[in-house]
């Protein structure tokens, strides 16, 4: 009996780490060639070639970016507050990539006998756990900022407390109607509620909210603000070099394709779709929306500060709130 | 000694310490930051006791939200560390007393009242569960606090607009 309970304990283990493992070895790989994506989608829109030099159409890329930035110095500020300048960008990385633990990328399986769910864990606070490591992941930034003690990276921090926080709360109300629609805060349950029509299709307006203040919320270019290379150097980031910055490079681009696969399983039907297994699925509506975050970054000038906080304070959260009614009055009818 | 218990005083002397160290020191954004390995100690303990709904709320609207609202105005105004004393006679009084009341009040409670030491079910159940529970049961309590969270937005609101005003006139 006890042999028994080692057994299923021991695999159940085994299991748990191979999935870590798929789904690291996924999100550093896309992230890395996403970099590549993006430069040579950039270069296009502006009529030029982008990086082509490192191996056959520059595909070897990423990794000489990496190599780059794995042997570069590590530079400390005098000033800086040192334990906290050394963990911020730590933080970044590590709320990015452990957010992707709760989202579903196939149906269970069977393997020799077993049920294997394809979700590292389907814990039934699923959406509340995205939110805690969403609203976690802005100290990364804002003490970054602080720590590095120059007045650049400060003001890089403070403004991106800023438009984080505001934003968090148009993410979070947006996210309430799909709740309803659902019953569930599970990822699993969310995409389960899906099988017969995407939620795009029922709560357009969410969706909307969603992928703005989802944008927002992981400061890409219209909303890149905290960063604004024309006025703050780099903002935040101004004072890390090698791969401390590497790292917060990772955070951002790991935070892109959780993002791809937040809105895949709360919008999109997450793994569902014709024909092609669930994995496969879930991946294509990923690379589909950073492609067109890429496109939106390559068109649109960066907001204004006043434009940012009103958008986000004055349109953004009321038609939040207005969903949320208007959901809750269909529901009931 | 069980696991459990074990577990349940590893975190509590965690809670306690970061607090403490959180209120003696004299930067302010390593006070924010010992607090809030003060609020994951107690999300971990809300954890413990089977309630990952409570857990979550408390990393959400603690560690995430209010926190980062503290670093945030610390930051903005630049804050520099008090040279006297940290807490002068007239802040410690008050403080003390009112610890010291609410640890009178909850040991009175404990000892006058068996029962008052059970887990609430209805916490460790789904959240769908405990939102009934929350909307059906104590009902007037949420308007309370909702009503509460309204008077503060329009004090807030009011606050925020007068110097505009002035300036138009």
């Amino acid at each position: 009996m006890i042999d028994m309970d080692l057994q299923t304990w021991i695999i159940g283990y085994g299991v748990l780490i191979l999935k870590l493992g798929a789904v690291l070895l996924f999100l550093l790989l896309m992230a890395a060639y996403l970099v590549l994506v993006e430069r040579k989608l950039l270069g296009r829109i502006q009529v030029r070639y982008g990086p082509n030099r490192a191996g056959k159409y520059g595909l070897l890329q990423p990794f000489a970016d990496t190599i780059k930035m794995m042997t570069k110095e590590d530079i400390v500020p005098d000033a800086a507050d040192r334990i906290i300048f050394l963990l911020s960008p730590a933080v970044v990385a590590i709320t990015a990539l452990l957010m992707f633990a709760v989202i579903p990328f196939g149906p269970d399986i069977t393997v020799y006998g077993r049920r294997v769910p394809l979700v590292v864990t389907d814990i039934n606070v699923g959406l509340l756990f995205i939110f805690a490591l969403s609203s976690l992941g802005v100290y990364g930034a804002a003490l970054g900022g602080w720590s590095s003690n120059s007045k650049y990276s400060l003001l890089g921090g403070i403004r991106g407390a800023a438009q984080m926080v505001s934003y968090e709360l148009a993410l979070g109300l947006s996210l309430i109607p799909v709740v309803m629609e659902a019953g569930s805060f599970s990822l699993v349950e969310i995409v389960n509620a899906q099988a017969e029509l995407p939620f795009m299709l029922l709560e357009p307006v969410a969706f909307a909210i969603f992928f703005i203040s989802a944008m927002a919320e992981i400061k890409r270019i219209p909303f890149d603000l905290p960063e604004a290379e024309n006025e703050l150097g780099a903002g935040f980031h101004t004072e890390y070099s090698g791969m401390r910055f590497g790292l917060f490079f990772l955070g951002e681009y790991v935070h892109m394709q959780v993002l791809g696969g937040l809105i895949a399983v709360f919008f999109l039907g997450g793994w569902r779709g014709p024909l092609l297994p669930g994995p496969v699925w879930l991946a294509l509506k990923i690379v589909l929306v950073c492609l067109v975050m890429i496109w939106i970054r390559g068109t649109l000038p960066r907001l204004r500060y006043d434009q940012l906080m009103n958008l986000g304070w004055k349109v953004l959260i009321p038609a939040a709130l207005l969903n949320v009614v208007f959901t809750g009055a269909r529901l009931l009818w | 000694m069980t696991l459990f218990n074990m577990l349940f005083f590893a975190i509590a002397a965690l809670i306690v310490a970061s607090t403490a160290i959180a209120i003696t020191r004299r930067n302010l954004v390593h006070a924010v930051i010992y607090l809030i390995f003060g609020f994951f100690g107690s999300a971990f303990l809300f954890y413990l006791f089977g309630s990952p709904f409570l857990a979550a709320l408390m990393v959400i609207v603690y560690a995430g939200a209010i926190m980062i609202l503290f670093l945030f105005i610390i930051m903005m105004l630049r804050v520099e560390a008090p040279e006297e004393h940290l807490f002068p006679p007239r802040q410690m009084l008050p403080a003390v007393f009112f610890a010291a009341a609410y640890v009178a009040i909850g040991g009175l409670l404990l000892i006058n009242d068996p029962s008052a030491g059970a887990p609430l079910t209805e916490a460790r159940t789904e959240p769908a569960e405990f939102g009934r529970y929350i909307f059906t049961q104590n009902w007037l309590a949420v308007e309370i606090a909702s009503l509460l969270l309204l008077v503060t937005i329009i004090g807030a609101l009011l606050v925020g607009q007068r110097p505009a005003r002035e300036d138009e006139e």
